[in-house]
């Protein structure tokens, strides 16, 4: 339990923001090496194309151009995250044969400047074959359709079963059945900095790359595997990140061509993407149709839910593996659910890939099976947040085969929101054009799965302690800023009893920070990492209690204290040491043997999702204009329950963050595409919400303790955007009658839903 | 084209750069000058984050020719705290309410702060978000900015009465 309340769960200023709030943080962009190239990308004019024919020399012959690589120069490596699947690594850093989306990368250029870079790929000649082009799940599912993947057949990447129950028996048990189909969209992570990667030649055929990452160990392992090198001869370091949210999980292309020049060259090689190219061609979340069909008692109990996915997937797998498992696990969360049956198909199209973003299948999933409730309520005459206690999971609960609950406050959650938001009393009133709704989510505190299939633990800390009364905490966790380095720092502090600002820290430099991390992703880094740097502390700890007990001839039933910047015997506070005197005698008593110490965490019999699950409840407020069909969100309420915050400030940001993303996938986040061509390729043309947007908001964390997690700590970082759009839409229903069944909700489909536009 | 050699005042400091005409204001503070506090995140004028202030009104400097900045005064965010150890109150708020997580747009949204303080010593809550809303942020959903930004105003009011 947690012991030092001055630290954990107290809402402390992050140390990395001054840096931050003066211009000193270095990102990946803001770094020149000396005698340092310039890369830039050629990549594909059509959405589906065989390349027939390259010619490279008029791009080699201008002056100021070092290198110039197309996919047969390089050693033709496929890669992919999912390294437990080989199959199912599709992608080429550079294209050979076939081009697959517009915007495939088909060579690379090093100059001197960057404009000479960019002329150089203009100069590049191309012969391509065209070949049809497939932009929806439909048309590249359909009879005769043109391949993608040679070895996919029919486009369809994966096919991801869940089944348990009885489902025949759940329909025929149920008095009410509801069949519906949903669609959701793509949109894009559009984190505020474009990804920038810097790779520099090192001393024995190794090469360095500082690259805008959340992954520096799974960057590190196929970038060597793509160059054909050792894993060890790459070393991937991680600065300042301005934001990833998923989008920067992977190897990416411009990463392989800056090591690979850098290598061919021996010179320093940059690429940095700009705003145009990350929209055009970057990552983005999966747009899905969901078919779902639920069957009700008619006092409300769920008997059966028949769960049917199409991800449109774009040209490669990316994390589609992920979140189509992830999609028909969160189709059956928060609720108990007797019988489950869940089919996923990934889907290619000649588009750019999906992969993973905040949420990871959660929020397609979740905004079908949260409006379902909310259209069942509706129809079943029962109120959709007492429906929702009706069928919410428990502590202790298990989903058969996957995991069992070890903590859950969302029944408190839906209490909390209810009160706190005024449900009943708004939801009774009836004024047109004003609205209240709800929806819920539950989300993974990382993943149990093994899907980059690491021999290494999933997350690991070294802890070293100094005669000085410092520590030094070297993590290869991965700070995007979300603030985990902070967090983790927290920790450390709170288990060794000394001051956060006592802790230097190093982190995600695979070359320095102990293996392995798999990364920022799904929500995992203050409950795994943070595990692990509790063992560490423990075992230098183990080294550090000795001490007291010679130092002061204790009885060995005293229990030792770790607090306040001392060690001393619980009983006996007077019985102590400062922790640098500790540290001190107990390296005397090493004979010169430093304190350090590994600790690690990979979750063990936590079943096959996660090791913790957070959950919870928020209600939106809406006033729509009648006239113009613009919706206006008036406030957010959330409950939740992400175990003991370890920053309450930390968590908050989260939340608010949270929010805004999730607001931006209701109402107004879109990709409008024609033939394969992203068409919004700025800020203007694809909106994300303003300050001015942001609604006011009220939240409350449900008391809870997550056994697993660090100090009783779990998610909070991913699951929260996932129940604001079902919110939303329900609180437009509530206002206008009209039921969003297709993301975003924007005003021509509510002048259309409410007869007012035709 | 030849090269032009201009004059920049940046944060009280003159240097003298030969640059070729067609280079913004941001290539160049992040570049010749290397201060790269000031970021790039769309380079076309919609997001921010390149803010910086021009002789007393702020602009996007992913839009602003540096040649056209020649012997005009420009503030960074490298130059907004009086010193080292004395942060400007905004700086001093943007950390103490919770207003950082990537820090990408951070230097952007504080200068575009100061330029609302300048004009708008009181600003209401409305008053501050129109004042970012050029700034984009996609990290915090704003309310903590906007709260650290409202403290900031209020600590300079007090800091100027007493």
């Amino acid at each position: 339990m947690n012991n030092n309340p001055a630290i954990i769960g107290a809402s402390l200023p992050r140390l990395d923001a001054r840096d931050k709030v003066t211009g000193r943080s270095i990102y990946v962009d803001d770094m020149m090496l000396p005698g340092m190239l310039y890369g830039a990308l050629l990549r594909s004019p059509l959405p589906h194309a065989r390349i027939k024919r390259i010619d490279v020399s008029k791009a080699r012959a201008l002056k100021g151009v070092k290198d110039v690589i197309v996919g047969a120069d390089t050693p033709q490596i496929r890669y992919g995250n999912w390294r437990l699947v080989p199959q199912s690594q599709d992608e080429l850093p550079l294209a050979v044969d076939k081009v697959r989306f517009l915007g495939d990368e088909v060579a690379a250029v090093a100059a001197l400047d960057k404009e000479t870079a960019e002329r150089a790929c203009q100069l590049i000649e191309v012969e391509y074959e065209e070949l049809p082009g497939l932009f929806t799940v439909e048309d590249a599912t359909a009879e005769g359709a043109a391949i993608i993947h040679d070895d996919s057949p029919g486009n369809v990447s994966l096919n991801r079963k869940i089944t348990y129950g009885d489902l025949e028996a759940g329909f025929k048990r149920a008095d009410y059945v509801r069949d519906d189909v949903f669609t959701v969209h793509a949109v894009s992570h559009a984190y505020m900095e474009p990804c920038s990667s810097i790779a520099a030649p090192d001393e024995g055929g190794r090469v360095t790359l500082w690259t805008s990452t959340q992954v520096p160990y799974i960057v590190q392992c196929l970038l060597a595997a793509t160059l054909g090198l050792p894993e060890n001869h790459v070393r991937v370091i991680k600065p300042n990140v301005g934001g990833g949210f998923g989008g920067k999980m992977e190897l990416r292309p411009w990463e392989f061509c800056a090591a690979f020049m850098a290598l061919r060259t021996g010179r320093p090689v940059k690429f940095t993407l700009n705003r145009e190219q990350e929209l055009a061609f970057g990552r983005r979340r999966h747009a899905m149709t969901i078919h779902s069909k639920v069957g009700f008692t008619k006092d409300g109990k769920i008997t059966a839910k028949d769960f049917n996915v199409l991800l449109d997937g774009g040209a490669y797998n990316s994390m589609g593996p992920t979140a189509t498992f992830l999609c028909g696990n969160f189709g059956a969360m928060l609720y108990r659910y007797p019988a489950y049956r869940y089919l996923g198909r990934h889907v290619y199209t000649n588009k750019p890939p999906a992969g993973a973003m905040r949420g990871f299948g959660a929020p397609q999933a979740l905004f079908a099976a949260e409006s379902q409730m909310n259209m069942a309520a509706a129809e079943l005459g029962i109120d959709p947040i007492e429906l929702r206690i009706i069928n919410a999971m428990e502590t202790g609960d298990e989903i058969p085969e996957v995991a069992t609950i070890s903590s859950c406050g969302f029944k408190e959650s839906l209490v909390k929101v209810r009160e706190m938001s005024g449900w009943d009393a708004k939801r009774k009133e009836k004024s047109p054009g004003r609205g209240i709704g709800v929806g819920c989510y539950s989300f993974i505190s990382g993943g149990v799965f093994n899907w980059f299939n690491t021999k290494y633990n999933f997350a690991t800390a070294e802890v070293r302690v100094f005669e000085d009364g410092t520590a030094h905490l070297l993590t290869m966790a991965t700070d995007i800023g979300q603030g985990s380095d902070h967090t983790l720092r927290q920790i450390l502090a709170a288990e060794l009893g000394i001051g956060i600002e006592k802790i230097r820290l190093t982190a995600a430099d695979t070359a320095v920070t102990p293996k392995a991390d798999l990364g920022t992703w799904g929500s995992r880094v203050t409950l795994m990492s943070g595990n692990a740097v509790i063992d560490a502390a423990r075992k230098i700890k183990e080294m550090l209690i000795p001490v007291i007990f010679s130092q002061f001839d204790l009885n060995q039933i005293h229990d030792v204290a770790f607090e306040g910047d001392r060690v001393f015997a619980k009983a006996r506070p007077d019985k102590g040491l400062t922790f640098g005197e500790c540290v001190y005698k107990a390296l005397r008593g090493r004979r010169g043997e430093p304190l350090t110490a590994f600790g690690a965490y990979t979750p063990r019999n936590r079943g096959l999702v996660s090791p913790a699950f957070s959950f919870g409840a928020q209600v939106a407020e809406v006033e729509v204009d009648q006239e113009t069909g613009l919706i206006k969100v008036q406030k957010m309420y959330t409950a939740h329950d992400c175990g003991v915050p370890i920053n309450k400030m930390g968590v908050e940001g989260q939340l608010e963050g949270s929010i805004h993303m999730g607001l931006g996938y209701a109402l107004m986040e879109d990709f409008v595409m024609k033939d394969g061509r992203t068409l919004n390729t700025n800020f203007l043309d694809y909106k994300i919400p303003t300050a001015q947007d942001m609604p006011p908001g009220e939240s409350v964390e449900i008391d809870t303790y997550e056994p697993e997690g660090p100090f009783g700590a779990k998610e909070a970082g991913e699951g929260l955007v996932s129940p604001t759009a079902p919110a939303i839409a329900e609180a437009v229903h509530h206002a206008t009658g009209y039921r969003c069944m297709d993301l975003p909700i924007t005003p021509p489909k509510v002048l259309k839903g409410i007869g007012k536009l035709k | 084209m030849a090269k032009k050699t201009i004059e920049l005042i940046v944060n009280g400091d003159h240097y003298e750069v030969a640059i070729d005409p067609w280079r913004t204001l941001a290539e160049v503070l992040r570049e010749d000058l290397r201060l790269t506090g000031t970021k790039i995140g769309c380079n076309q004028g919609d997001c921010g984050a390149c803010t910086v202030i021009v002789d007393g009104r702020t602009v996007s400097s992913c839009l602003t020719l540096a040649v056209e900045c020649h012997h005009r005064e420009i503030t960074t965010i490298e130059g907004l705290a009086k010193s080292p150890q004395e942060l400007h109150p905004l700086q001093q708020a943007f950390i103490d309410k919770g207003a950082v997580q990537c820090g990408f747009c951070t230097g952007g949204m504080i200068l575009s702060a100061k330029h609302l303080l300048d004009r708008n010593p009181n600003p209401d809550e409305e008053q501050i978000r129109k004042g970012l809303s050029g700034n984009l942020c996609r990290c915090t959903g704003y309310n903590k900015i906007v709260e650290a930004i409202g403290h900031a105003s209020r600590q300079m009011a007090s800091c100027k009465e007493g």
